[in-house]
């Protein structure tokens, strides 16, 4: 049996795949902040906040009205998108004429009083969410031993990230949208209702956030600091791929979760320096991202 | 400063009629310095400042002539914060006794002040086994549990049990290199192997990859060099991946009943764990937590909880027996009286500041086998004092001659 650089190639296999779930969450939340920056220029820093709100949503719902898993991945992304369109109403539309530091800030502000009313609320340690009854169980690759719901997370994501894709790159709504961001004025003119626009947008990118965090429910821990540990790494994965660029954030995601999955076996130590790593080559190379369009 | 203040005057002298005082009574100001609003919230946190009122409570203060008032603060596991607010409270507050303080770094920093102003300063949630060891001080006692009584606690226990072969999945930081260090000398002390390790990143998120590496290994136990949400993350992740299902053990080396009451005992399902304490070991435990529990949102408490209520129990029969609270005499007394309550049951501490006691090997129950909330531990078997500790002439302490 050959091996490769030490590991046997069905143990690497089983890395890859595993990062590629991993960039399955990166991909969706990237996705969420790119639509954000893209179309209205704030840096969504509550985005991992609204992340962990959207699984505790489905965790309120399993528990205190015993609505199930499915329902929940519908249910958790419209509560959680009605509480940002809530957000950008009464807040976020005041600051897009002012500097990006200004939403940078409030956003920011808003995760930590999201996090610190959860931490009150439910404990620092979190809650448990069971797998969904249907997806429990792992399937036999050959090489690995893979959960059925893992498979579930990259199915999930894909049709996520290619939905958004197709509804901003090739739809009208998704055209009026791309006017909207370079000139709001004229598209107005035109008798587009731009401010409407820009709420639903910020909406939809907080359900993004919200859909992830009830995807990694049954993965990970849901506790409120779930958020803040991931959307460091987002924001490189973001700025790697683009800031803005909703192809970038999709396609960097994934990358990177196969480039994390790497790091893990032949240098575990590494593994959350080498998205910085290559976040800091990129922008030495391309300061733009990768697949970045503003000059 | 963010500064969450409770002041709780726990006793008010009411005049005996006709009694006259026999002396002045003795006015005590205890603090309760640990985590209110991070990561370690929920094991020690408010339960600690109820563990410690109960423990005056039950020690009848007001009747034996003494005030006790208790404060508290968050120390955010900040060593620079826990030092301002213990020079603080030491030097303006007139705080006699610093009780629980979790987070090794900040428990030495802590510790250390404590010494330069002659106060006490009593730990629970902190683990260094360096309080009592290499930065042993005589102003120091180390209750409920240390890095080194976990690192041999759970491994010498499964190798005796036949379970010889270990792989470490271990956070990459001071405490979890400590951690890993220690167990892996436990377990090739009492006969084991060590098949390999990993490193993971902390605080990490996916521990799939690693679990991945230690299933591959084939070794019979993984060892869980790791606390808190990145152990609760890899014990959920290590279910998902059927790793128990498969024949492996998962051994966590810090595990906390809070923690396994997050994680639930479908995922958590057997874990082996050593503590020092669990809820529902014999009536006095029982009697106790019950009653912490009314007091604490039906939560029962923690290891590190009860080391609270011990330790202050302790202090205040030893003030009570020196008749001052002079920090040699009640010293003196807290390590000569041996130490005896209804949740550690009887011990002694030792001339290092450290509290010896039995500890327990632990197993997380299936659901099947458990009968409600919070029963969630069988035990598999008792860890003598004698071999629970570090013994006296390894640690490197100077108070040891």
């Amino acid at each position: 049996m050959f091996e490769l650089l030490g590991i046997p190639p069905a143990a690497l296999f089983g890395q890859l795949l595993l990062g590629l779930i991993n960039g399955a969450f990166y991909a969706v939340l990237s996705l969420g902040l790119a639509v954000i920056f893209g179309m209205l220029n704030i840096i969504n820093f509550a985005h991992g906040a609204q992340y962990m709100v959207g699984a505790f949503v489905a965790w309120m719902l399993l528990n205190h009205l015993g609505i199930g898993y499915w329902p929940a991945l519908f249910i958790a992304p419209i509560v959680v998108g009605a509480f940002g369109i809530v957000i950008e109403r009464l807040f976020l539309s005041r600051l897009y004429k002012l500097d990006h530091l200004y939403g940078l800030l409030l956003t920011f502000g808003l995760a930590l009083i999201l996090e610190g009313l959860f931490r009150n609320e439910f404990g620092v340690s979190g809650q448990s969410y069971g797998v969904p009854a249907s997806l429990t169980g792992t399937v036999n690759l050959g090489f690995m031993f893979l959960p059925i719901y893992r498979a579930w997370v990259i199915v999930a994501a894909l049709i996520v990230c290619l939905a958004t894709w197709l509804l901003i790159e090739k739809t009208r709504l998704g055209s009026y949208l791309r006017a909207a961001t370079e000139n709001p004025e004229l598209v107005q003119a035109f008798g587009v209702n731009v401010p409407l626009i820009i709420t639903l947008t910020y909406g939809g990118g907080v359900a993004l956030a919200a859909f992830a965090g009830v995807l990694a429910a049954p993965i990970y821990a849901v506790s409120p600091g779930m958020g803040s540990n991931l959307i460091i790494v987002v924001f490189a994965v973001v700025v790697i791929g683009g800031m803005g660029s909703i192809l970038g954030a999709i396609i960097t995601g994934f990358a990177l979760g196969l480039i994390e999955g790497l790091t893990k076996v032949f240098y575990p130590e590494a593994a959350s320096t080498m998205i910085f790593v290559i976040m800091a080559i990129v922008l030495l190379v391309k300061p733009n991202g990768l697949f970045g369009k503003r000059a | 400063m963010k500064l969450t203040k409770t002041v709780v005057m726990t006793s008010i002298l009411a005049l005996v009629s006709g009694a006259a005082w026999a002396q002045d009574p003795i006015a005590l100001k205890l603090g309760v310095l640990n985590d209110r609003s991070g990561v370690y919230a929920d094991l020690s946190g408010e339960g600690s400042v109820i563990a410690a009122q109960m423990a005056v409570e039950d020690f009848g203060a007001a009747d034996k002539g003494m005030t006790v008032e208790i404060v508290s603060a968050d120390h955010q596991n900040k060593p620079d914060i826990a030092s301002n607010i213990a020079r603080q409270w030491i030097d303006s507050d007139g705080v006699d006794l610093i009780l629980d303080v979790p987070t090794s770094s900040a428990a030495l920093a802590v510790a250390e002040i404590v010494k330069e102003k002659n106060k006490i300063v009593m730990i629970s949630g902190g683990g260094t086994s360096d309080l009592t060891g290499s930065k042993c001080s005589p102003n120091t006692v180390h209750w409920t549990y240390d890095t080194w009584a976990l690192g041999n606690g759970t491994p010498t226990a499964l190798v005796k049990e036949g379970q010889k072969s270990w792989f470490f999945i271990t956070a990459d930081y001071a405490f979890g290199h400590a951690l890993e260090k220690d167990a892996s000398a436990a377990v090739t002390a009492a006969g084991g192997e060590i098949k390999g390790q990993v490193k993971h990143p902390f605080p990490g998120q996916d521990f799939s990859s690693y679990l991945l590496q230690a299933q591959s290994s084939g070794a019979q136990v993984i060892g869980l060099a790791n606390a808190g949400g990145d152990m609760i993350n890899t014990v959920k992740q290590a279910s998902e991946f059927g790793i128990t299902q498969g024949g492996q053990t998962l051994a966590g080396l810090l595990v906390f009943i809070t923690e396994v009451h997050a994680l639930g005992l479908e995922a958590a399902q057997g874990l082996m764990l050593t503590d020092a304490f669990y809820w529902d070991q014999n009536d006095g435990t029982r009697e106790w937590s019950k009653r912490f529990a009314e007091r604490h949102g039906g939560d029962m408490p923690t290891s590190v909880h009860a080391g609270v209520y011990a330790s202050t129990l302790h202090y205040l029969k030893a003030v009570e027996a020196a008749g001052s609270k002079e920090t040699e005499a009640v010293m003196a007394k807290m390590k000569e009286t041996p130490t005896d309550d209804p949740l550690f049951g009887k011990g002694e501490v030792r001339v290092d500041g450290r509290a010896t006691h039995d500890m327990y090997l632990f197993k997380v129950k299936a659901p099947a086998d458990s009968k409600g909330p919070w029963d969630y531990y069988e035990q598999v078997s008792v860890i003598p004092a004698a071999d629970a500790w570090r013994p006296l002439d390894q640690g490197g302490c100077s108070l040891v001659k």
